[in-house]
């Protein structure tokens, strides 16, 4: 063994009792990750279930009641009131009382029997249009599908759709939120780590004696990185015990793709962390910029909540920058499709190149600095 | 009021010494604001289709056309092997698998009665369930559409001579409509709710850094022996970040006009007013963590998982309704969750004071508990 440590292993030492000694932060660190992955992974719905559902019947009959009995018996749906009018059910809707009604015209069986148009109005509450056009999706499908029942039972065609839903029969909320998850308080926790230590030390002045020193500056980037690449792979041994544990996520795939790609993507956070802090003057504009600029993206560019699909076109090709987004491919991918590395190295492709970028400009822009 | 002014002075001067803070502090809220609103829609728009058609027949093709003109599912490839729309679907190339089993049109036309297969990624569960609804719509039309031309008779039972029947039988005629937003239109949903988070989120991460960053450079020390008092001091350091929050918020207010052309319904005033008394709560609650932590990368944080409450939990983005009963009384307990409601209801629905009234109690009053826990806090430390 040498007696002197190389510069770089003293480099990294020095890193790790500074992250070591402080211990709250330390706890922060490694607790807030897993409490946010566990407390929203409970949390988080994007299904609408429960929908408060109101009648309009003026004259009830036998086809009205089955329809009526067909969403009190379909799970999604909770009836809450039947009227005869329109205007009866308006103030349930302005007070928040009812999600949906269904408006049925009088003599609804009689037009049916007679071969007529029998009409059905739905009404929803768009006023957070997401869950109203969802409303809206799940009432006409029961209505649907009920009437091709009553057509089959007089001797009508029907097309029996069976529908098998893949990756997630149950359709858990929680499977698809986890992947998300981690992704997103993982982008952040690297992020902002090497983003904060940095310009710490920019700002006290200690950073320009870390320069002057003999550590070369990818030496310099190397040190504070790789202590802070360690806890951030124990938040992901954590956060993916709780998936298991807790949520009872799949992970049908190979965990040590998965391990390495979630590596690779603390890595990617990391280096856009120490991007963030050579780019910015002070702590508080690199917080500014690691916060701020991370986190709404990621959660709303990145397929976690929205799927990327619905974006519109031109703002489709402005989710590749976000690293957020390949990492959700392929934690979904190996976890609920449970597909290798023959489907998923677009997106590793993807974020080894961010990777080499964001480290090519965090190096560059270290030089200047000494001038 | 003098030491309030020089206090005042000091703390704008500090802000806007920083010029990439400033920079950062107006171009990157409004920048975000005007790339994300349009991210923020759970629109199944079109699901991409594979075919597997074992039936080959006019009717197994009507089934794709009728999929297809629905213009909820695009017909993207086919073949005959179910082992190649599987590896097409595992590699995300196809969103939903339609399987056509052999026999289909000779079953419709013997029994009346015939299964399709329709395999759906239901990686996101809830969308999934949409997509499948639409495909129960669209074929339960075209079963109607087959039982017209397969059975003739059928039309005619129960049809009187002089009313002739023209759409078969009884098929139920659905009409939707939208209460309060018509088109569905979510970016006048969305402008608020992505709005006030980056301005909470500008506000009160500057907020919650400002004192901790005083403690870690030991001028507070030097402000506690002064004869401030802490009203003053508070309120010299929630002033500023204050006023910069508000014209935030009304500079985020007008690109929604101009660009977003959200409706401004109801009366402006309400809105501001009752901005100004949430920024006093959402930086009450900045300036309170700043009295708890030690360091500025703990005040980060705190900061980080409060933002991340705000934005996942308060219903902004997803619903509250779906969410378990505890966590809707987390929403309920975010000051951010009631302002958000209230601008939604002022400017889409053009609800007056009488309406929104209880939210601005309800944001007054965590104003003063924050704003005192903060003074209460504050006296702690420098005692």
């Amino acid at each position: 063994m040498a007696r002197r440590a190389s510069p770089l292993t003293a480099f990294v030492t020095k890193e790790l009792r500074h992250i070591l000694r402080d211990r709250q932060t330390l706890t922060i660190l490694l607790l807030l990750p897993l409490a946010m992955v566990v407390l929203f992974g409970f949390a988080l719905r994007n299904d609408v279930n429960d929908i408060r559902i109101a009648f309009v019947d003026p004259a009830p009959d036998y086809a009205t009641l089955a329809l009526r009995a067909r969403f009190a018996g379909n799970g999604r749906f909770n009836p809450v009131a039947t009227a005869a009018t329109t205007s009866a059910i308006e103030p349930l809707f302005r007070r928040g009382k009812a999600d949906v009604a269904v408006v049925f015209e009088s003599g609804f069986a009689g037009h049916l029997a007679a071969g007529l148009p029998a009409n059905i109005l739905i009404i929803s509450d768009a006023s957070d249009p997401n869950t109203g056009s969802r409303m809206q999706a799940y009432a006409g499908a029961v209505i649907a599908s009920w009437q091709a029942e009553l057509h089959a039972a007089r001797g009508g065609v029907q097309i029996v759709t069976r529908t098998r839903m893949r990756f997630n029969p149950t359709l858990e909320s929680v499977n698809l939120f986890v992947p998300g998850l981690i992704a997103l308080v993982l982008t952040l926790v690297t992020a902002l780590m090497t983003a904060i230590s940095l310009s710490r030390e920019k700002e006290r002045g200690t950073l320009e004696i870390l320069l002057v020193s003999p550590l070369r500056p990818w030496q310099i980037i190397v040190g504070k990185v790789l202590p802070y690449l360690a806890l951030a792979f124990a938040n992901v041994i954590t956060a993916l015990l709780a998936a298991w544990l807790v949520f009872d996520v799949p992970f049908r795939g190979s965990i040590t793709l998965l391990l390495i790609a979630s590596a690779l993507y603390a890595l990617v956070g990391l280096a856009l962390g120490v991007f963030i802090a050579a780019s910015t003057s002070s702590q508080r504009a690199a917080m500014l910029g690691a916060l701020v600029g991370t986190m709404l993206p990621s959660t709303l560019l990145s397929g976690m909540i929205f799927p990327i699909a619905s974006l519109p076109g031109w703002l489709q090709p402005v989710t590749y920058v976000i690293p957020a987004r390949w990492f959700i491919i392929i934690a979904r991918g190996i976890m609920l499709k449970g597909v290798g590395l023959n489907d998923l190295w677009a997106p590793i492709l993807a974020l080894l190149v961010m990777l080499a970028a964001l480290m090519l400009v965090a190096i560059r822009s270290f030089k200047p600095r000494l001038a | 009021m003098r030491p309030l002014r020089f206090l005042l002075r000091k703390e704008f001067l500090q802000i806007f010494r920083d010029r990439t803070l400033v920079a950062m502090l107006f171009v990157m809220p409004i920048g975000q604001l005007l790339l994300l609103t349009n991210a923020a829609t759970f629109e199944v728009k079109s699901s991409r289709l594979y075919v597997v058609d074992h039936d080959h027949t006019p009717m197994s093709r009507g089934v794709v056309d009728r999929l297809s003109a629905s213009g909820r599912f695009v017909p993207t490839s086919s073949s005959q092997s179910q082992a190649s729309a599987d590896e097409a679907m595992l590699g995300r190339k196809v969103d939903a698998i339609l399987v056509i089993p052999d026999g289909f049109e000779r079953d419709i036309v013997r029994t009346r009665n015939a299964p399709v297969q329709l395999v759906l990624n239901a990686e996101d569960g809830a969308a999934a369930a949409v997509t499948q609804s639409y495909a129960v719509r669209i074929l339960a039309a075209y079963s109607a559409e087959l039982g017209v031309r397969v059975t003739p008779a059928l039309v005619a039972v129960g049809a009187s001579t002089e009313r002739a029947p023209q759409r078969g039988a009884g098929v139920i005629d659905v009409r939707q409509r939208g209460w309060y937003n018509a088109e569905l239109d979510y970016t006048d949903f969305m402008v608020p709710g992505i709005l006030v988070v980056l301005v909470s989120m500008v506000g009160t991460l500057l907020t919650a850094m400002n004192i901790v960053r005083e403690k870690e450079s030991g001028t507070l020390d030097q402000l506690n022996v002064t004869p401030v008092t802490r009203a003053t001091f508070i309120a010299a350091k929630l002033i500023p970040l204050w006023s910069l929050a508000l014209l935030e918020f009304a500079l985020g207010l007008l690109v929604a006009w101009l660009v977003f052309h959200v409706p401004m319904r109801g009366n402006l005033l309400i809105v501001f007013a009752a901005a100004a008394i949430y920024l006093v709560a959402a930086l009450g609650i900045g300036l309170w963590i700043s009295t708890l932590v030690e360091t500025q990368p703990q005040a980060m944080f705190v900061t980080f998982s409060i933002m991340l409450i705000y934005i996942l939990m308060s219903g902004i983005f997803t619903p509250v309704s779906g969410m378990p009963g505890w966590a809707q009384w987390i929403a309920e307990a975010s000051p951010i969750t009631h302002f958000v409601r209230l601008v939604r209801e002022v400017l889409l629905k053009g609800a007056g004071l009488a309406d929104v009234a209880g939210e601005i109690a309800i944001l007054a009053g965590t104003g003063v508990v924050v704003l005192t826990l903060a003074v209460r806090q504050y006296r702690k430390r420098s005692a």
